[in-house]
């Protein structure tokens, strides 16, 4: 008989080991499910893996791309795992950053053409303001009324997207854009512009922004005493409750937090490799980030790693259809499988397996 | 604007046909939160169903078969997520969210072939004079068969909580599960039972709207109904009547902004589309306002039986 038996401490060899076995055992499973598709998985897995970084053919287009996805997702990611080590689950950050992208590109089209240099500070701070708003609505309801934030931060992605639409075909529409939906191409004006910061290397303000805030998060976790309270919040309600923790700040700050970064990387997005307001710009990086921040254990530095990874299988996938046909959805299943087997072998860190009868109690 | 082009008898039938997958899924759901467990993923349960329904019924020309298969996937689909948080007592709301994205990317890979294809639909009902009654007759019993059967499995979910042993027990698993297992009852295997039960009624839910309500296959045309479901359950207070009145309710909105829509009311476009969404926030504050928790006392945490 097996049994599962609860650790007296997680194990701190399975928290790192865990992210890698989930990792082998999606590329197992995932090479059977394109076997299963026809097509050869040693093939599939090396050109979603392998090839974006090291195929002398596509790597130097495709490297500098892993930073601008990943620079999204990490910062997404980041704003989440504080809720999430809280037991707060904000899983509306696609309709935080939608609505970050609207008031951000909406705050520098205002002043469409000016040069000046502070329109691109001026679009970061309304972005961050958008996505913040946005999932303060949860936020109040929770602290208010106690209501559920997963329904109603969830709920909200919807009416941001029925906003999106609205805007990109009527307040934001471009008006030299000949009737079509969409707004003026941001990238394409100097002062909006989100550019890439070294050459060839997909680096630009969002990716710096994502690399800034996964260190602001390490402090904030490790070294300060909000950080502290965060987790004690979500490890133990009642005792942090008892240590004069004020639930309702936890609340709107790990919210407010998510809904700033996201609605930031929305902006940068926008303002850089989406160039424009259009009804479809957004790409579902909201609901990626979640599995982002869970393969990184909720850990600034985790998610970090598991940003560059979670990227890597985006543009190893668009390869992969490129270059296998491999169907598109099929990199979905596989970021979702991914978070799966994460959960699944996620058991060994908090238990152990006997092996053996069973004592009688 | 011109509101005499909204039949008022027409509406009504259309508001049942409407909020049947919603209904079917919350339903499911609410048997699944009663044992103890909160379960995320109706959304990606619901649009395997979808897929799943709809290829089948496309295949075999028989849309009977296609919701029978329908129920079957999203269940078996329902168990990795029962497994995952039962057996390896992995965090039940991530793992609910996994399962929505699971479902929502496989479906579309399913899917794909089956895009812009027509499928066999369910028949309207000969309920012999029933139907030829004025008004009610065209309002209430010229539907098909599903409408009735999500009705009915209402009531029997209704009995089954109420009426009977094995329902205690259920509801025990829900309300204490270390109480439950004390008493010697196994927790995990009520709870697989009804994780399964869930994933069925969001299957059927699911396959209800891409072979009757649309009827067509189009990736992600879900569109949050599932997670519409798991609202009207809070609404609901976990009971099953006030499931159906959440359901009709939700039904109701949504036929109406289609309505307001198509009559061309001096609304905007982008409020009445994301109408049902706001009407689903307001009714949760209400609730939650008013304070009427009746939430099972174990939903959503993890049990390990521990000798």
């Amino acid at each position: 008989m097996i049994a599962l038996e609860k650790r007296p401490q997680p194990s701190r060899g399975w928290l790192v080991a865990a992210p890698l076995l989930a990792v082998v055992l999606t590329m197992l499973v995932g090479g059977a499910m394109f076997a299963a598709l026809g097509v050869d998985p040693v093939e599939a897995i090396r050109t979603i893996f392998w090839d974006p970084l090291f195929n002398p053919q596509f790597a130097s287009y495709s490297r500098p791309q892993l930073l601008v996805k990943a620079g999204p997702l990490i910062l997404i990611a980041i704003g989440l795992s504080l809720g999430f080590r809280a037991g707060i689950w904000n899983i509306g950050a696609e309709g935080q950053y939608i609505m970050g992208a609207i008031c951000g590109a909406g705050a520098g089209l205002a002043f469409y053409p000016s040069e000046s240099l502070l329109i691109f500070p001026l679009m970061a701070l309304a972005g961050a303001l958008g996505g913040w708003a946005w999932a303060m609505i949860p936020a109040l309801f929770k602290t208010r009324f106690g209501t559920n934030e997963i329904l109603v931060s969830l709920m909200l992605v919807y009416v941001a997207e029925s906003i999106l639409a609205s805007v990109s075909s009527g307040l934001l529409r471009n008006p030299e854009g000949m009737g079509f939906p969409g707004s003026r191409n941001l990238a394409q004006w100097d002062a909006a512009a989100n550019r890439e910061l070294l050459a060839n290397t997909g680096m630009h303000w969002g990716v710096v922004a994502a690399f800034v805030s996964v260190i602001l998060a390490y402090v904030l976790m490790s070294r300060h005493v909000l950080g502290f309270n965060i987790r004690l919040s979500g490890d133990a309600p009642r005792a942090a409750r008892f240590a004069g923790v004020r639930p309702a700040r936890i609340i709107i700050f790990c919210l407010g937090t998510a809904g700033a970064l996201a609605g930031l990387a929305g902006l940068f997005e926008v303002a850089g490799p989406a160039g424009q307001i259009s009804i479809d710009f957004n790409s579902g990086y909201g609901f990626t980030a979640i599995i982002v921040a869970f393969l990184g254990r909720l850990h600034p530095v985790g998610i970090l790693l598991a940003g560059l990874l979670m990227a890597l299988t985006y543009i190893g996938g668009e390869l992969a259809q490129l270059m296998l046909g491999v169907p598109g959805a099929s990199i979905q299943l596989f970021q979702g499988m991914l978070l799966f087997f994460l959960l699944g072998v996620d058991v060994f860190t908090n238990y152990r397996l006997r092996l053996g009868r069973r004592e009688v109690a | 604007m011109d509101f005499g082009s909204i039949n008022p008898v027409l509406l009504v039938a259309s508001v049942m046909v409407s909020a049947t997958p919603i209904l079917l899924a919350a339903i499911g759901e609410t048997v699944v939160e009663r044992s103890g467990v909160l379960n995320l993923g109706v959304e990606g349960m619901m649009i395997t169903g979808a897929v799943v329904g709809f290829a089948v019924a496309v295949n075999t020309g028989d849309p009977a078969s296609g919701f029978a298969a329908a129920a079957l996937a999203s269940a078996v689909l329902s168990l990795t997520f029962g497994v995952l948080t039962q057996i390896f007592l992995s965090n039940q709301v991530a793992t609910g969210l996994g399962l929505t994205l699971v479902g929502l990317g496989l479906s579309s890979l399913i899917g794909k072939p089956y895009e812009g294809m027509k499928s066999p639909t369910l028949p309207k009902l000969d309920l012999g004079p029933l139907s030829d009654l004025p008004v009610v007759g065209r309002m209430l019993f010229s539907h098909d068969i599903m409408v009735y059967l999500a009705l009915g499995i209402v009531a029997l979910v209704w009995m089954f909580l109420k009426f009977t042993r094995a329902g205690l027990i259920l509801r025990a698993a829900g309300e204490n599960h270390d109480a439950a297992h004390a008493l010697g009852y196994h927790v995990v295997r009520v709870r697989l039972m009804a994780i399964f039960f869930g994933g069925a009624c969001a299957g059927l839910g699911g396959a209800y709207l891409s072979l009757v309500r649309v009827p067509q296959w189009t990736e992600g045309m879900t569109a949050g109904a599932g997670w519409i479901a798991l609202a009207i359950v809070v609404f609901a207070s976990w009971r099953p009547w006030r499931v159906l009145v959440g359901a009709y309710l939700f039904g109701g909105v949504t036929v109406l902004q289609l309505n307001l829509q198509a009559a061309g009311a001096d609304v905007p476009v982008a409020l009445l589309s994301a109408s049902p969404y706001l009407v689903t926030i307001l009714v949760l504050v209400i609730i939650s306002a008013r304070g009427a928790h009746a939430a099972p006392g174990s939903l959503g945490r993890p049990f390990h039986a521990s000798q």
